[in-house]
């Protein structure tokens, strides 16, 4: 019998990240496909208390591991050494976590420290009788593979939604775990905190992004794309035109060297959809995209095209969205 | 101050040829390597700290099978000073684990104060390796930099790390490896002097005999993780092209969202 574990991703306040309930949802299915199995979450953090009972929502056992150093310090690699600690002496065979920066930086890490493979930044996971089998994405897009581990033991990084996070039937226990010895590697302190300049919501994990590139005109046109992610209850995304030429920050830029995004829907406002863009948001439920251009590259790939002027269409898709909900 | 640039060839987003041949391996006949887009911004912004500083050395570190030079000449024409190059038949299909191991290995070879990363490559996108060498070589590790600011006098290194709601700034000795993201700065276009100059600039090669690898763990056959199918992405469907006044428009984008449960 397979046992996977699943990494619970703190937020900042001490919860439990979307992300990490989508794993979970993920792990049970997996677990059923590969014949049954264990599934367990582990959260490591200075107060895991809260995401551990969250996570308990989702798997029968979770393990909390407190580690006071992760409060002022950089997490990842300190997550990373307990982790590996826990899983010599239980020995499970899957670790399953977030694609997001912090998921990724524990993978690599734990990788490292395990001499584990990676099935990384997997779009889709499923179990199979010898193992998991994870899809992917890769070259922008333009291919999906699925990869398997060769000797039954390794990581997975997961996407944000992969899957629709769906809690278990019956709330599972928390356990206390520990692990004894000092931490190998340095501990990296965090020095400050900065907040952001701009308070905008996440694009990561968002149900819906509104976006803007070049044809926006400037900072003052993202207000109109911020009220239409407004009216749709949604998250607003950029090219990297947009965030180059200062109108918005790097934060909500999508595409090759910003993030990847699976929204349900993807309303694309001025951005002609160049390959560097595509490659971030080509998996996007429905897309949908208003351009003077008929034939810019988009065009190709949205389910729906809207041949105008941005100001315009969006000024009355706002009108209409405002008379609905009003 | 010396700065070694991890970067690696990967197949030209924009070129529209990736595929894979038979052993699941990227075909590499088919589409032009260039230096991974994330790799640029921190080889960017090496470049400027040794302005800034005045001396020192910008080191590239490349892994490849077959094609590290051309891509290392491009980077070398931005302004790096030479270039490490880890090549040797038996790295093809390497996995992150194999890689990481390589870097790591690599990296014991030479002198440096700081490492730079991209935080993920275009082609896989897994962003596992630049932790994972940090972890074996012991190396403070200071993830996603919105920026870099080394104090040589002090011998520690600042980064703003860009979390889900700001940035945390994180600070620790050198050497350190710091994996970097494009908020570091647009990287520069190579001038006609820096290609010129690029062609006799050093890269020196590594096989991994001189790192004291074994082949056989590394490669297709080490590999830990294994492609088992690849297809191309299913087609979506046909595109609606509405050509109507914004408002007839606006109506129909509210139909179809409506039509999907979006709103």
């Amino acid at each position: 019998m397979a046992s996977i574990w699943v990494h619970g991703e703190t937020a900042g306040d001490g919860s439990l990240t979307k992300l990490s309930t989508e794993v979970a949802t993920l792990a049970r299915s997996v677990a059923e496909g590969m014949g049954g199995g264990d599934v367990t979450g582990v959260v490591v953090a200075a107060d895991p208390g809260a995401a551990a009972q969250e996570l308990a929502m989702y798997l029968p056992k979770v393990l909390t591991l407190t580690e006071p150093a992760t409060a002022d310090h950089a997490a990842g690699m300190i997550v990373a050494q307990r982790l590996a600690a826990l899983i010599e002496a239980q020995g499970p065979d899957i670790v399953m976590t977030g694609a997001g920066s912090e998921g990724r930086d524990l993978a690599g890490a734990l990788s490292a420290l395990t001499g584990w493979g990676v099935l990384a930044n997997a779009t889709a996971v499923k179990g199979a009788p010898d193992g998991p089998v994870a899809t992917h994405s890769v070259f922008g897009g333009k291919l999906i593979t699925e990869s398997a581990l060769t000797d039954g033991k390794g990581i997975i990084t997961v996407r944000p939604n992969s899957v629709t996070a769906e809690p278990a039937g019956a709330t599972g226990q928390v356990e206390a775990a520990t692990v004894s010895g000092e931490l190998q590697q340095p501990a990296v302190p965090i020095v400050d905190r900065l907040d952001a300049e701009t308070k905008a919501a996440q694009i990561d994990d968002a149900r819906i992004i509104v976006a803007g590139g070049r044809g926006v005109g400037g900072p003052d046109g993202f207000g109109l794309i911020r009220d239409l992610a407004d009216a749709l209850g949604g998250a607003v995304g950029a090219t990297r035109a947009a965030v180059d030429s200062g109108w918005i920050p790097y934060s909500q830029q999508i595409g090759q060297t910003g993030k990847i995004v699976k929204p349900q829907l993807y309303l694309a406002m001025g951005i002609s959809g160049a390959i560097q863009h595509k490659v971030g948001m080509q998996t996007a439920s429905t897309i949908i995209a208003v351009n003077r251009d008929p034939d810019a590259p988009i065009a190709d790939f949205a389910d729906m095209i809207v041949i105008g002027d941005l100001v315009e269409v969006g000024n009355a898709l706002l009108a209409e969205l405002r008379a609905r909900s009003g | 101050m010396r700065i070694v640039v991890l970067t690696k060839p990967v197949p030209d987003p924009a070129s529209g040829g990736e595929r894979l041949g038979p052993d699941g391996r990227l075909d590499r006949s088919n589409s032009p390597a260039v230096v991974n887009g994330n790799d640029e911004y921190v080889l960017e912004k090496a470049l400027k700290l040794i302005e800034a500083a005045g001396e020192g050395e910008v080191i590239l570190l490349t892994m490849a099978p077959d094609n590290g030079p051309e891509t290392m000449r491009k980077a070398l024409a931005m302004g790096a000073t030479r270039g490490v190059l880890v090549t040797d038949p038996a790295i093809a299909g390497s996995d992150t684990v194999a890689t990481t191991r390589i870097i790591a290995a690599a990296l014991q070879t030479l002198s440096f104060d700081l490492v730079f990363a991209g935080v993920d490559t275009s082609d896989g996108v897994a962003g596992v390796v630049a932790p994972g060498v940090a972890a074996l070589t012991g190396m403070p590790y200071l993830s996603y930099a919105a920026s870099i600011e080394p104090d040589e006098g002090a011998r520690t290194v600042r980064v703003k790390r860009i979390t889900a709601d700001g940035y945390d700034v994180l600070e620790a000795p050198m050497p350190a490896l710091i994996s970097g993201t494009q908020a570091l700065g647009e990287p520069r276009y190579p001038s006609l002097k820096g290609i010129m100059a690029a062609r006799s600039k050093e890269i020196t090669t590594l096989t991994l005999a001189d790192l004291g690898i074994d082949p056989g763990t590394v490669g297709l056959s080490g590999a830990l993780t294994k492609v088992v199918d690849s297809r191309p992405p299913a087609a979506r469907g046909a595109t609606k092209v509405v050509r109507d006044a914004p408002d007839e428009a606006a109506r129909q984008i509210v139909e179809l969202l409506a039509e999907r449960r979006l709103i």
